[in-house]
């Protein structure tokens, strides 16, 4: 055993070794006996083999630069040590480190699935709805009284529709 | 509700009425939601994961399908109801060693369960006993639906419902079922299945122990990939799947029977036996005697109606549910002297098997 196999996360020798096929590409990982063990791999309940694979995969250099979410905080190193995002901006802060991960981790890369359609809606109908009123308030100091009263209708409407909306409407 | 009557009342799993088969034990879906705005929970100073455990308790809780449940945070269960949860797959075990901030809403019949800041803020599970990815599919869109209407869940049209981790990207949706597969197993061809399985983008997990030699014979299937395919695609090639595993399965037995009846007769009787008159029974030992007599029925050896007394004391064998039944935390060892005891009790008017039956065994 000159060249013992090392461990892909902290390089000490691999004792357990795994494979999987994932859309025809093989995934090799190898781990000692500590990470294998800190990674849940004799926990059946709590082992994901694609989530170590995803750690795996991230290079040191994507992790480098010093990027940051501005959201959260959340930067690439967070993400090589924890393998989880900090929040949902993540996904736009770190699209360049995404990018390459997602290839071959799923079936595709842009999602064909349900949409949630009435939060998105009503989402739309409340921003509408303090756009509208911020340019009531605006209209009204300018004194022009037309415009108000145009916004003032369209609130009205937005406010109906907003009310409306818990009709269920599935598919 | 409270843990104690929840733990009492009978589940999904250790009830006999709800449609158990065969093979398929139990159907699963799981569907990954987070709350836009909001860090994931991994992320989360206490205050904040206080604060989202708060405001989804109460909005899960006045939920039709959950209204008479149990809301509970994990830090008010013991260790031994927190392994009951555990044990009959309510809660992860992930969730039952998380620290504050983190809890479950349960519904009463035990069939749908909501963890709360687990990996992602909330976890949203359903189960119903037999092979019934449709029907549960249906029930949990709906909830899922309906509880867009309180919260703004993270979402984008390119990737989907955005979760801690990307591999739940899309659709965020883990559906699975759990298979018993003894022939497969005494047959030596588990891991040539597990490698067919994978190849398909599904994983196969032991759910009781390990890999191909799971104790009990109880394996669960799963979709590996969220994004890129439709909830309705990824469950059709599931189901594609698992019914490819159940005709292995079938024909696995048919050819031991062929091949070999007297040593799988055997192999049950000697189970029966040891059932009925043993004193020291591991979990492990404990899980292939009752999967040996759950073949038994299968195959007409036992009557059908004792499927639910296998199926139960596959739960209710394990630590958790032993040492609550005791009412005391028991070491390893004193625990295998109470799973035989148990086990002989339930088995002692149990009838006996009746080999000339299985020829014609159904399925
Ligand atoms: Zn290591
Ligand atoms: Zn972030």
């Amino acid at each position: 055993m000159a060249n013992p196999i090392k461990c892909d996360i902290c390089s000490k020798p691999a004792t357990v070794h795994l494979t999987q096929i994932l859309d025809n590409k093989v995934h090799k990982i190898d781990l000692c006996e500590e990470c294998a063990q800190e990674k849940g791999v004799t926990d059946p309940s709590g082992f994901s083999l694609a989530d170590l694979l995803l750690k795996a995969s991230l290079n040191p250099e994507a992790t480098a630069g010093g990027m940051r979410c501005e959201q959260c905080g959340f930067t690439p190193v967070d993400f090589k040590k924890l393998g989880r995002f900090g929040c949902p901006a993540c996904y736009i802060a770190f699209k360049g480190i995404l990018d390459p991960m997602l290839d071959g981790m799923h079936k595709g890369v842009v999602h064909a699935g349900k949409v949630p359609q009435r939060a998105i809606e009503r989402r739309s109908l409340h921003e509408r709805l303090s756009k509208l009123e911020g340019d009531l308030s605006e209209a009204i100091k300018a004194e022009r009284y037309e415009d108000a009263a145009r916004c003032r209708d369209e609130i009205n409407q937005v406010r109906q529709a907003v009310e409306q909306k818990p009709q269920r409407q599935e598919r | 509700m409270t843990i104690g009557s929840l733990i009492e009342a009978p589940s999904e799993f250790t009830d006999s009425s709800s449609g158990k088969s065969a093979i398929v034990l139990m159907t699963r879906i799981r569907l990954a939601r987070n709350l836009a705005g909001h860090p994931f929970p991994g992320w989360a100073k206490p205050s904040e994961r206080e604060k989202v455990l708060e405001s989804c308790r109460s909005v899960l809780i006045s939920t039709p399908l959950l209204k008479r449940g149990l809301s509970v945070g994990v830090d008010e269960l013991g260790e031994l109801e927190r392994r009951i949860l555990v044990e009959r797959h309510l809660i992860s075990r992930e969730l039952s060693g998380s620290k504050q901030g983190s809890g479950v809403v349960i519904s009463k019949d035990q069939t749908v369960s909501v963890m709360i800041n687990e990996e992602d803020h909330l976890r949203i599970q359903m189960m119903r006993g037999g092979f019934q990815l449709k029907k549960v599919w249906g029930a949990i869109n709906e909830l899922d639906s309906l509880l867009e209407d309180s919260f703004d869940f993270a979402f984008s049209p390119s990737l989907g419902y955005l979760t801690a981790c990307p591999t739940n990207l899309g659709t965020a949706m883990r559906a699975s079922a759990m298979m018993h597969l003894p022939a497969l197993v005494i047959a030596s061809q588990m891991e040539k299945v597990v490698r067919a399985v994978n190849q398909l983008g599904m994983v196969v997990r032991g759910l009781f122990g390990e890999g191909s030699d799971a104790s009990g014979s109880i394996f669960q299937i799963s979709n590996q990939t969220t994004l890129g395919e439709s909830e309705e695609e990824i469950l059709k090639r599931l189901s594609g799947v698992l019914q490819s595993i159940i005709e292995h399965e079938l024909n696995a037995r048919a050819r031991l029977l062929e091949s070999d009846s007297g040593k799988l007769f055997d192999k049950i009787g000697r189970a029966f036996g040891i059932l009925q008159n043993g004193h020291v029974l591991s979990s492990n030992e404990a899980m292939n005697l009752l999967s040996l007599i759950r073949l038994g029925v299968d195959l007409g050896i036992f009557p059908e109606a004792r499927r639910c007394v296998t199926d139960r004391l596959f739960i209710e064998a394990q630590p958790g549910h032993l040492q609550y039944a005791q009412k005391a935390e028991v070491d390893a060892g004193q625990r295998d002297l109470l799973r035989a005891d148990r086990l002989r009790s339930e088995f002692a008017n149990f009838p006996r098997p009746d080999f000339s039956l299985s020829a014609n065994g159904k399925n």
